[in-house]
């Protein structure tokens, strides 16, 4: 279920943070095309939640998996859960998370969980599309002004810092892993290494040194950012528990 | 018939384009022609020759829709990170999206008629465009998002079902397409009515609480009434519009009252009864001091929404540029590896 739920969150989480920036796009053709990812993330969220629900069983339900788990229950990775800055640091980490996001879904394709499984299939259309929007952006606005280009890269050096957590095996994966359920990170760390190099230089941009990498998301610790967010997105679920919306 | 029907329309076509219309202006004047041209239910289509006051009239209707499309979008999208159930978080994102789409077919048809996107935006930010003032009220609780689905959404389509039938043929179009989808906004809106109004009291509350700052505001929809509204016949004549600001009001208060009575909620008006004689529900007077107060500028979200166009706009100036700059290196490039 934790395994499920990781990813799950990093859906959810994403979704949400996605979500803020409809109605305030840069061009109107560009806003729908954010909501449109912000929509695959939320239908790929319910699924997984709807199945983490269930194999959690005392009654539980994707809505009481979104609004009813506090912030050390949340098990996304960090880099979902940063706040989304300007276009040029959102195209980042969506460029950086798509990518991871393509290698990982491609593995999870052999997953022998039926349920993971499946839902990597239907997922893996939408995130490769996502994958490849997010290039073109990437390159857009590293060969496009002066400007786009310097803030684009200052995105690409503050985030790189937040991928190492990507690719972290701890005992969850190692065992999922083991048992043909999860994906090997390590062969998705190499995957994601050679695409975003291969991306970052069509798009003019210095590839960061591995440095120091922040971490521990997986496993319920998290940044600040992330307590604001489900402070916002529970807060009315939880003024009426009992309530259907 | 059918090919009487075709040449008929075939041959009003031909008077109305300008190669032709030297000959005929002896006869008849072109608005003439064009007059009847409408008047035979034809459609304008973007080379055809129409009015000056026409073409300025249009641009300045479809603008206008555009920007409401594109204003509109922020007191629901308000509400997206705070969805209560993640099916609706998605049926709203979707909705708010779709919104933003009919903002582009919009700007879309304006742009035929000679137009520019940009130019019209410019407009609305600095002010001197208007859009649908429903968008200056705010949505403090979740219920704003069933009442503007039920009540914002719905008036907008009694208005847009008509604009189906408008003379201009790109503007027509948009709206079939605009149409299918505010109906389902609509139903969306009164679903979300429906499950708090047969809720716990405090979402039964929170449902009137919305029904009764909305319902006056949707009313104000359609615009003054038709002894105040001076460009409408001239409109009408032109059968951009096909029903009057009160006709189109009334027929939105007689589907909507038994819609409120389903719910079990008051609409709030005290002087609301049927008129069995006249076969309609009478209302209350509308506060038009308000109406205008809020067009001056003075509504309580004005400033608000301006102030969040004009700041997506801003922030949004340097990847316009990047997209730009890069979309042209890439022509030269294509220019530079063809020769
Ligand atoms: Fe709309
Ligand atoms: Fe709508």
């Amino acid at each position: 279920m934790e395994y499920t739920l990781r990813l799950g969150d990093n859906a959810l989480i994403l979704g949400q943070r996605l979500g803020e920036w409809c109605g305030h796009g840069p061009v109107l053709e560009q806003d729908i095309a954010l909501s449109n990812v912000a929509l695959d993330h939320l239908g790929q969220a319910r699924m997984l939640m709807q199945y983490a629900a269930e194999l959690k069983g005392e009654g539980y339900t994707e809505d009481k998996m979104a609004f009813f788990r506090d912030i050390t229950e949340y098990h996304n990775c960090l880099l979902v859960e940063l706040k989304n800055g300007d276009w040029g640091k959102t195209i980042a980490r969506q460029f950086l998370f798509d990518t991871f996001n393509y290698f990982f879904y491609t593995g999870l394709l052999q997953s022998k969980d039926e349920r993971l499984q499946a839902i990597a299939q239907k997922a893996i259309k939408e995130i490769t599309y996502h994958a490849q929007w997010s290039a073109e952006w990437l390159i857009r606005l590293g060969d496009g002004t002066e400007e786009s280009h310097k803030r684009v890269q200052k995105a690409i050096d503050a985030l790189w810092e937040w991928t190492g957590e990507l690719f972290e095996m701890d005992e969850v994966d190692e065992k999922m892993c083991e048992a043909g359920i999860g994906v090997d990170l390590a062969g998705v760390k190499q995957q994601w290494h050679e695409k975003t190099a291969e991306i970052l230089e069509i798009a003019t941009l210095k590839k960061p040194e591995d440095g120091w990498m922040q971490k521990g998301g997986k496993q319920g610790e998290h940044t600040e950012y992330l307590g604001y967010m489900l402070a916002e997105m529970q807060h009315l679920p939880r003024m009426h528990p009992e309530a259907s919306w | 018939m059918y090919l009487r029907d075709f040449y008929g329309k075939a041959i009003a076509r031909i008077f109305v384009t300008e190669s032709t219309v030297k000959i005929m202006t002896k006869e008849t004047s072109l608005e003439d022609r064009f007059q009847q041209y409408v008047d035979g239910e034809n459609k304008v289509e973007p080379k055809d020759w129409m009015p000056e006051a026409y073409r300025k009239t249009l641009i300045r209707q479809i603008s206008q829709h555009a920007h409401s499309e594109v204003v509109g979008m922020l007191p629901e999208a308000n509400w997206i990170t705070r969805a209560p159930s993640l099916r609706r978080k998605v049926a709203l994102l979707a909705k708010v999206q779709d919104e933003a789409g009919h903002g582009l077919y919009l700007y879309s048809a304006a742009e035929t008629l000679g137009a520019d996107r940009m130019d019209l935006i410019k407009d609305l930010l600095s002010g001197k465009a208007k859009y649908s003032s429903i968008f200056n009220y705010p949505t403090p609780t979740w219920a704003d998002m069933g009442a503007i689905g039920w009540l914002v959404d719905g008036a907008a389509i009694a208005n847009q079902v008509m604009l189906c039938r408008t003379s201009y043929g790109p503007y027509a179009r948009a709206m079939v397409r605009i149409c299918k989808e505010e109906s389902f906004h609509q139903r969306q809106g009164y679903e979300i009515m429906m499950t708090l109004a047969r809720g716990s009291e405090a979402q039964k509350k929170m449902a009137q609480d919305a029904l009764n700052r909305w319902w006056w505001p949707s009313l104000m929809m359609f615009g003054p009434t038709d002894d105040h509204s001076p460009n409408s016949a001239q409109s009408m004549k032109w059968k951009i519009k096909r029903k009057s600001n009160d006709e189109l009001r009334q027929e939105f208060i007689d589907k909507t009252v038994p819609q409120a009575e389903f719910l079990g909620l008051r609409v709030p008006d005290d002087a609301l009864r049927w008129n069995e004689e006249r076969g309609h529900y009478d209302h209350g007077e509308i506060d038009w001091e308000e109406f205008y107060n809020v067009i001056k500028g003075n509504g309580p979200c004005n400033k608000q929404r301006m102030d969040a166009r004009n700041k997506a706009h801003d922030a949004g100036a340097w990847v316009r540029e990047a997209a730009n700059a890069y979309a042209a290196k890439q022509a030269q490039k294509k220019q530079s590896s063809a020769a």
